[in-house]
C-alpha cells in the first residue's frame, strides 16, 4: 500500500526535485568544507547558512502550499507553527548552554535567573533531551493545528473568516510570547546558543551539516507532499478546494480532509522552524508577527501554488530578493514586496511555474502542430491530469 | 523642596480654594518645616484673592511678635489683636501656638516657626515664610499657653474660619474639622451649624459632626446610629474609611447598623467602578467602531476584506497632521478648527484612494476574496512605506484643540474630553451611515448588492459603480476614523496596523448582516476588554478576547448578525 | 402516512421557512424501493429545497424524514447521508472542474471514504473496469483525460450522472437532469433512469413534460412547498389545480 503510494508519488518532476535537493545536501557542504577559501568552487560559510535559511523557508512555503494551493485553506498564521517548532528547538539549544551562560547557572537559562525564577517550569522539563525536543518540534505545532483545525473546520469556518482567525491565532501567540512570565524569554526570545548535539553551533562543520539536514528535510517534505497530492486523497483535497459542499455530497468528510492537510502542514512548518533556529541563532516572538505569515503566502503565490516546485522556487527567489533589497536599497523593499503582492495576484495567479507552463505549451504547440497528449507541460501547469493506469 | 512642588502640582488639579484650605489644615499634623512652608505658601496663594483682609507683612509681624514675652494675660490680648486683623495668615500662627509649638528667639524676641536641626532650630518667619537662619535651641523659648488660652485660640480659629464671613473659608474649615474629627470641636460645630445658611457647607459640617459623634464614647446610641446614617448618606469619598474605622471602635449594638451602611456604600462603590469600566469600554468600543465600520461595509457589500483599511485610517491621521502643520505656519488662530478642516479633507483623500484601489486592483479580482486580501495587503505595505518616506518613520505630533483637552467630572467619573468627543463622533458617523444606507439611493443599491449581487445587477443596478462607491465610502470613513484617532494615539506609519486585527475581530464577531452588528461587536469587544483588563492585565486580556472570538466563531461561523439566504451559501 | 416500514424515503409533515417564508409547507411524500417518482411543479415550488432537506443541506423546522424506514436523516450531516446510499445530482451541474473526467468518477466511486483509506487507495482492475463501464454509459470515454471544466454543459450533466452511478446509491435524487441536453440524449437519459429504477429508488425533478412522460413513473406535483396532486402523469396533468398553478392554459 505504502510502497504503491510512494511509487506513484515519484513522477519525473518529483524525482528531479528530490535528486537536486539531495545533491545540494552533499555538494554544498563539500564545496564549503573541502575546497579551500579563495579557490574556485568554494562556497563561503555565510552563503551556506543563508541558503540553509532559504531552504527552511522553502519548506515552510511548501507546507503552506499543501493547505492553500491544494486544499484551499488560506492560512495567515502558518508562521505560528514555524515559530513553535523553532521555540521547541530553541528550548533544546538553551538547555545545551548549561552553565556557560552569563549567570553560570546550570539549572536555569539566563533569562529565568534574571527574572529571579527558582526552578525550571514544568514545560521546560525534558528539553535537554534531543529526541524529546524533536518530538515536541512536531507535536506542539501538530496539536495546536489539530485543536484549532478541529474547531474551525467542524463548524465550517471557511474563506476569509478562516484566514482572519488564523491571523488572530498567530497574533494571540505573538502577544503571549512577548510576556516575560510565559517563560520563553519574552521580548528577547531564546538566543546565545552554544552547541547542538555536542557540536559547537557556529563551527563550519555544524553549519554545513545543518544545511545538509535542511536540504534532506525539504526533500522528504517534497516526497511526503507529492505522495499526498498524487493520491486519491490529494484529488479529494483539490475537490474540497474547488467545490467544498459538492465533496460533502459525495460522502467525504471535508472537515477531516482539511484537518489532515492542516496538521501535516503544521508539523512540516514546525520542522522547518526547528531547522531555521540553529542556523540563524535566535528565535523571538517577532516570528509570530502576522506580517511574516502573510509574507509566506506571497512566496507561495510567486512560485505557483498548487504545485510542488512552485513554493520552493518562490521562497528562494523572494528571499534572495529580500536579502538584496534590505542590503542595497532598504527603503525600497516594502515597495517591492507590496508590488509583488499586487502584481502576482493580478497578473500571475499561477505564479512562475504556471507562467513557465503556459510558455512551454505555447511553444510546443507552435513547433509541433500536433494534437496534444497529456504530457509534462500540463503537469507543469499544476493541474496534473494523471495518466491513467487504464491507458 | 520637592514636597513643595509636589504639593503645588497637586493643588493644580485640585484647584479650588476650599480644597487648598483644607489641605492646609490637615498638613499641620506634619512635623516638618517643609510641610509648614508648603502650607504657608499655599495659604498665601489661596487667600490672596481680593476681598480678604490682608494686613501688610510688617504690621502683622509686629502683632505676632507681641505674643512674646509677657504673661498669659498679655498673650490673651495679643491673640485678640491678631484675630482682629481677620488676616487668614494668622490662622496657622494661632494653630501652632495652640499646639505649643511656637518659639521665640530670646535675644531678639522674634517669634518664629522652628524645625529641629541638630542642636539648633531652623527658623521660619510665620508671616512671610522666609527662612530666618538657625539659632541654638538653648537660645529660644517656647511661647507657652495654658488651657484657658488654648480655648481662646480654638474659638478664635473657629471665628476666623468656621464663622468667617467668607463661605470658602467656612467650607474649608468645616472640611478640615471633618478630617481631624477632634471631639473638642464639637461645640464650635454646633454653634456654627446654628447660624450656617449655605447648604453645601451645612452638609459638610453635619458630616463632620457625625464623624465626631461616631468617634466619641459618651454619645447616646441613637445619636451614633443617626450619625452613621448621616455619614453613609453623605456620599463622601471617605465615607467607607470613616465607617470602617468607626466599626472597629463601635460598641457591639451599633456594629450591625454601621456594617449595613458600609455594605451599601461598598455596593455603590463597586457599581461606580463598573460604570467607570463601562465608560472605558464604550470609549474603546467607539474607537473600534470607527476603525471597523468601513471595513464591515466593504466586506458586507463586496465580500472582500480590505487589508489596507488600517492604512486609510493612518492616512486620515496624517491628513490631520498636515492640516495642523499648515495652520501652525500660516494661521495659528485657526488651530481650534483644525479638526473640522481635516475631517472633510481626510474623507475626500481616503475615499479617492479607495476608489482608485477599487478601480485599479480590486475589480479585477472580483469573486476571489482571498486574492483580494493579498493584493490589498500589498497595497497596505506600499502605502505605509510611502508615508514613511514622506513623513519619516517616527511619531508625529498632532495637537489637541483646546476643546479636546482636559476632562470633565461627571458624578465622580473623570471623563477626558478627547474620549467624550470620540464617542460622540462615533455615534454621529454611525447614525450618518445608517441614514446613507437606509435613506439614499446609493444605500438602497448597496443593500441590494449585499443581498444578491447577481439579482441586483439583473435589475439594472450598476454593480461596478456601487462597488467603487462602497469602497470609497468605506475608505472615507476610515479616513474620518484616522482624524479621530490622531487625537488619542501616536501618529506613525504603523498606526493602521495596530487597529487592523481588532477591526477584523469586530467584523468577524458582529457579522456583516447589518450595521448594528458592527456596533454590537465593537461595543462588546471594547467593554469585554476593559472588564478583563483589571483581572488579567492588558495583554492577557487581549489574548483572552482573541481566544474567545476564535471559540465564538465555532458557534456562529458568520458572526452575530449574519447575512442570510442562498447567495451567501454558494 | 403511517406505515414507514418498507419505504425507502419517508417524508411526513416536513416544513421549512426562510425568514418567515415557507419554502416547504407540511410536505409528505413516500418513495418505495426500486421505484421511480417524478416531481414536477412551478419554479420556487420547493423541489430543490426538498432535496436539500433529504441530503442534509437544509434542516427542516418540523417533520420527519426517514431513510430505509428507520434512519432519521434530520440528525445526520451531508457526508453521513451520502454514505448511507443517497446520491444527488444538482440542478446546476457541479463537477470538479480542475480535475479530469476520470478523476471525477474515481472520487465518486463507491469505496471507503476514510482519510487513510483514500490516501493509500490504488485503483484495482475491478475499479478501472467499473469506471470504464460508466464512461461508456455516459458516452464520455473519449474525454476521460480532459479537464471537467472543458466539457460542454450537457456533457457536465452526463458526467454528474456518471458520478451518481459511480456512487452506487440506493436512492438517487436527480434535479433537472436533462436541461441542456438534445432530444435524443433526453430520451437516452430517460431510458437510463428507467433501467436504474429497476433496482433502486429514483426521485427525478423535471420541467420537461415529454421527458417525464418517457419516465413513465408515478408523478407528484408540488406547489408552494406542498403536494398539489399525485398519481400518473395523465391524472396529475388533468387535475384542474395543476393546470391552473403549473401547466397553465
Ligand atoms: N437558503 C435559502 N434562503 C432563502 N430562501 C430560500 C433558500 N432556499 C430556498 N429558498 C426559497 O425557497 C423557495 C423554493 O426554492 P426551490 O429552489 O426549492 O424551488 P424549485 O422548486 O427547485 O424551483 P425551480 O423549478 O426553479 O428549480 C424559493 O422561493 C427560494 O427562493
Ligand atoms: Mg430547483
Amino acid at each position: 500500500m505504502l510502497t504503491q503510494a510512494l511509487f506513484r508519488a515519484l513522477d519525473r518532476k518529483a524525482i528531479w526535485l528530490i535528486g537536486i535537493l539531495v545533491a545540494l545536501a552533499v555538494l554544498v557542504p563539500a564545496a564549503n568544507l573541502l575546497i579551500p577559501p579563495g579557490q574556485f568552487g568554494h562556497v563561503p560559510n555565510y552563503a551556506v547558512t543563508l541558503f540553509g535559511k532559504y531552504l527552511s523557508y522553502a519548506m515552510l512555503a511548501l507546507a503552506l502550499d499543501l493547505v492553500w494551493g491544494y486544499c484551499g485553506i488560506l492560512s495567515l498564521g502558518h508562521g505560528a507553527f514555524f515559530a513553535l517548532g523553532g521555540y521547541a528547538m530553541g528550548m533544546y539549544l538553551m538547555r545545551q548552554i548549561g552553565n556557560r551562560g552569563v549567570y553560570a547557572n546550570a539549572q536555569l537559562p539566563d533569562f529565568m535567573v534574571f527574572l529571579n525564577w527558582k526552578e525550571l517550569p514544568w514545560y521546560w522539563q525534558g528539553f535537554d533531551n534531543f529526541a524529546f525536543a524533536m518530538l515536541m518540534v512536531m507535536l506542539v505545532p501538530g496539536i495546536l493545528a489539530f485543536v484549532f483545525g478541529f474547531l474551525a473546520f467542524r463548524s465550517r469556518v471557511t474563506g476569509v473568516y478562516l484566514s482572519i482567525i488564523t491571523q488572530a491565532m498567530t497574533y494571540a501567540l505573538l502577544l503571549a510570547f512577548f510576556r516575560n512570565d510565559m517563560g520563553f524569554g519574552g521580548n528577547n526570545g531564546l538566543t546565545d546558543f552554544k552547541d547542538i548535539l555536542g557540536q559547537p553551533i557556529a563551527a563550519p562543520t555544524t553549519r554545513a551539516s545543518l544545511f545538509a539536514a535542511t536540504a534532506i528535510a525539504l526533500a522528504l517534505s517534497v516526497l511526503v507532499c507529492s505522495t499526498i497530492v498524487r493520491s486519491k486523497l490529494g484529488k479529494v483535497m483539490v475537490a474540497v478546494r474547488d467545490a467544498e459542499s459538492r465533496t460533502r455530497f459525495l460522502g467525504y468528510r471535508v472537515e477531516y480532509v482539511k484537518l489532515f492537510a492542516f496538521v501535516v502542514s503544521a508539523v512540516m512548518a514546525g520542522i522547518a522552524g526547528a531547522l531555521y533556529v540553529p542556523q540563524v541563532g535566535i528565535i523571538n516572538p517577532g516570528e509570530f508577527d502576522p506580517a511574516n505569515s502573510i509574507e509566506v503566502v506571497i512566496w507561495t503565490a510567486v512560485g505557483g501554488r498548487g504545485t510542488i516546485v512552485g513554493p520552493i522556487i518562490g521562497a528562494i527567489l523572494v528571499n534572495m530578493g529580500k536579502s538584496y533589497f534590505t542590503g542595497a536599497l532598504p527603503e525600497l523593499w516594502l515597495f517591492a514586496l507590496g508590488a509583488l503582492f499586487v502584481g502576482v495576484t493580478l497578473f500571475l495567479p499561477k505564479g512562475i511555474v504556471g507562467l513557465l507552463g503556459q510558455y512551454r505549451s505555447l511553444t510546443t504547440r507552435r513547433e509541433q502542430h500536433q494534437p496534444q497528449t497529456p504530457g509534462p507541460m500540463q503537469l507543469e501547469a499544476g493541474l496534473d491530469p494523471q495518466p491513467k493506469a487504464a491507458e | 523642596m520637592s514636597m513643595i512642588e509636589g504639593s503645588l502640582i497637586g493643588e493644580r488639579s485640585g484647584s479650588s480654594t476650599a480644597s487648598l484650605g483644607s489641605r492646609l489644615n490637615r498638613q499641620w499634623n506634619w512635623r516638618s518645616l517643609a510641610a509648614r512652608l508648603t502650607l504657608l505658601l499655599a495659604l498665601l496663594v489661596s487667600f490672596s484673592s481680593p476681598g480678604f483682609a490682608q494686613a501688610p507683612d510688617k504690621q502683622l509681624s509686629a502683632l505676632v511678635d507681641a505674643l512674646y514675652p509677657g504673661d498669659y494675660g498679655d498673650r490673651q490680648a495679643a491673640i485678640a489683636a491678631l484675630v482682629a486683623t481677620g488676616d487668614p495668615r494668622a490662622v496657622p500662627v494661632l494653630q501652632v501656638l495652640g499646639e505649643g509649638d511656637l518659639y521665640a528667639v530670646e535675644a531678639t524676641g522674634k517669634v518664629a516657626f522652628v524645625e529641629r536641626s541638630g542642636s539648633n532650630y531652623a527658623l521660619t518667619d510665620p508671616v512671610t515664610g522666609a527662612a530666618l537662619g538657625e539659632v541654638a535651641r538653648s537660645d529660644t523659648e517656647k511661647v507657652r499657653v495654658n488651657n484657658s488660652l488654648r480655648r481662646t485660640i480654638r474659638t478664635a480659629i473657629g471665628q476666623m474660619t468656621l464663622l468667617s464671613d467668607n463661605p470658602g473659608t467656612r467650607l474649608s474649615a468645616a472640611q478640615s474639622i471633618l478630617r481631624d474629627a477632634d471631639p473638642a470641636n464639637l461645640d464650635l460645630l454646633d454653634t456654627a451649624l446654628a447660624s450656617e445658611a449655605d447648604s453645601k457647607i451645612r452638609t459638610t459640617m453635619e458630616l463632620a459632626r457625625a464623624v465626631i459623634l461616631l468617634k466619641s464614647d459618651d454619645v447616646s446610641f441613637e445619636d451614633q446610629q443617626q450619625a452613621a446614617a448621616t455619614v453613609a448618606a453623605s456620599g463622601s469619598r471617605d465615607a467607607i474609611t470613616i465607617l470602617t474605622s468607626a466599626l472597629a471602635s463601635a460598641p457591639d449594638d451599633l456594629k450591625p447598623a454601621i456594617q449595613s451602611s458600609l455594605d451599601g456604600l461598598q455596593r455603590d462603590r463597586a457599581a461606580w467602578a463598573a460604570l467607570q469600566n463601562v465608560w472605558f469600554g464604550v470609549s474603546l468600543g467607539s474607537v473600534l467602531l470607527l476603525a471597523a465600520i468601513g471595513l464591515a461595509i466593504t466586506f458586507g457589500v463586496m465580500g472582500v476584506i480590505n487589508m489596507a483599511h488600517g492604512e486609510m485610517v493612518m492616512l486620515g491621521a496624517y491628513t490631520t497632521f498636515a492640516v495642523q502643520e499648515v495652520i501652525r505656519q500660516n494661521a495659528p488662530a485657526l488651530f481650534d478648527y483644525s479638526l473640522a478642516i481635516a475631517l472633510p479633507l481626510a474623507f475626500l483623500l481616503t475615499a479617492l484612494i479607495g476608489i482608485a484601489i477599487e478601480r485599479g486592483v480590486i475589480r479585477w479580482l472580483y469573486g476571489r476574496a482571498l486574492e483580494t486580501l493579498l493584493a490589498t495587503w500589498g497595497l497596505s505595505l506600499i502605502l505605509q512605506q510611502t508615508v514613511r518616506s514622506i513623513f519619516g518613520p517616527t511619531n508625529r505630533q498632532v495637537g489637541n484643540p483646546s476643546w479636546m483637552s482636559g476632562s470633565v467630572d461627571f458624578y465622580g467619573l473623570s471623563l477626558t474630553w478627547s474620549r467624550v468627543w470620540i464617542v460622540v463622533f462615533a455615534i454621529v458617523v454611525f447614525v450618518a451611515l445608517l441614514v446613507v444606507l437606509n435613506r439614499t439611493a446609493l444605500g438602497l443599491q448597496m443593500r441590494a448588492v449585499t443581498q444578491n449581487r447577481r439579482m441586483a445587477s439583473a435589475m439594472g443596478i450598476r454593480t461596478p459603480f456601487v462597488d467603487a462607491m462602497t469602497f470609497g465610502l468605506g475608505s472615507g470613513i476610515a479616513g474620518l476614523a484616522g482624524v479621530a484617532l490622531s487625537q488619542i494615539d501616536n501618529v506613525s506609519p504603523n498606526l493602521g496596523q495596530g487597529y487592523i486585527i481588532d477591526s477584523f475581530m469586530v467584523v468577524v464577531f458582529g457579522g456583516v448582516g447589518n450595521l448594528w452588528g458592527t456596533l454590537v461587536g465593537a461595543m462588546t469587544l471594547g467593554i469585554a476588554n476593559k472588564f478583563l483588563e483589571p483581572y488579567a492585565g492588558a495583554v492577557l486580556g487581549k489574548i483572552l478576547i482573541l481566544v474567545l472570538i476564535i471559540l465564538f466563531i465555532q458557534r456562529r461561523p458568520r458572526g452575530l448578525f449574519a447575512l442570510k439566504g442562498r447567495s451567501v451559501e454558494a | 402516512m403511517s406505515d414507514k416500514t418498507g419505504t425507502m424515503l419517508y417524508l411526513d409533515g416536513v416544513s421549512v421557512a426562510f425568514d418567515g417564508f415557507k419554502a416547504i409547507n407540511n410536505l409528505s411524500l413516500i418513495v418505495y424501493p426500486a421505484e421511480m417518482l417524478a416531481i414536477i411543479g412551478p419554479n420556487g415550488a420547493g423541489k430543490t429545497t426538498m432535496m436539500d432537506i433529504i441530503t442534509g443541506k437544509t434542516r427542516p423546522d418540523d417533520g420527519e424524514v426517514l431513510f430505509d424506514g428507520r434512519t432519521d436523516l434530520t440528525r445526520l450531516d451531508e457526508a453521513a447521508i451520502a454514505n448511507l446510499g443517497i446520491g444527488r445530482k444538482f440542478q446546476k451541474p457541479t463537477v470538479f472542474e480542475s480535475q479530469t473526467v476520470w478523476d471525477n468518477l474515481e472520487m465518486a466511486l463507491r469505496k471507503p471514504r476514510g482519510i487513510f483509506a483514500t490516501l493509500f487507495y490504488t485503483a484495482d482492475a475491478a475499479d478501472i473496469a467499473r469506471i470504464e463501464d460508466i464512461l461508456n454509459t455516459v458516452r464520455l470515454g473519449h474525454r476521460k483525460n480532459d479537464l471537467a471544466a472543458n466539457l460542454s454543459h450537457g456533457q457536465k450533466q452526463w458526467l454528474e450522472i456518471g458520478m451518481l452511478l459511480a456512487q452506487d446509491p440506493k436512492l438517487l435524487l436527480v434535479d433537472e437532469p436533462v436541461a441542456g441536453m438534445t432530444d435524443s440524449e433526453t430520451a437516452e437519459t430517460a431510458k437510463l433512469l428507467r433501467e436504474i429504477a429497476t433496482t433502486r429508488s429514483v426521485v427525478v425533478v423535471e420541467h420537461d413534460m415529454s421527458f417525464v412522460r418517457d419516465l413513465g413513473s408515478r408523478v407528484t406535483c408540488l406547489a408552494e412547498g406542498a403536494v398539489l396532486a399525485e398519481g400518473s402523469l395523465e391524472q396529475v396533468s388533468a387535475n384542474p389545480l395543476v393546470i391552473e398553478r403549473y401547466l397553465g392554459r
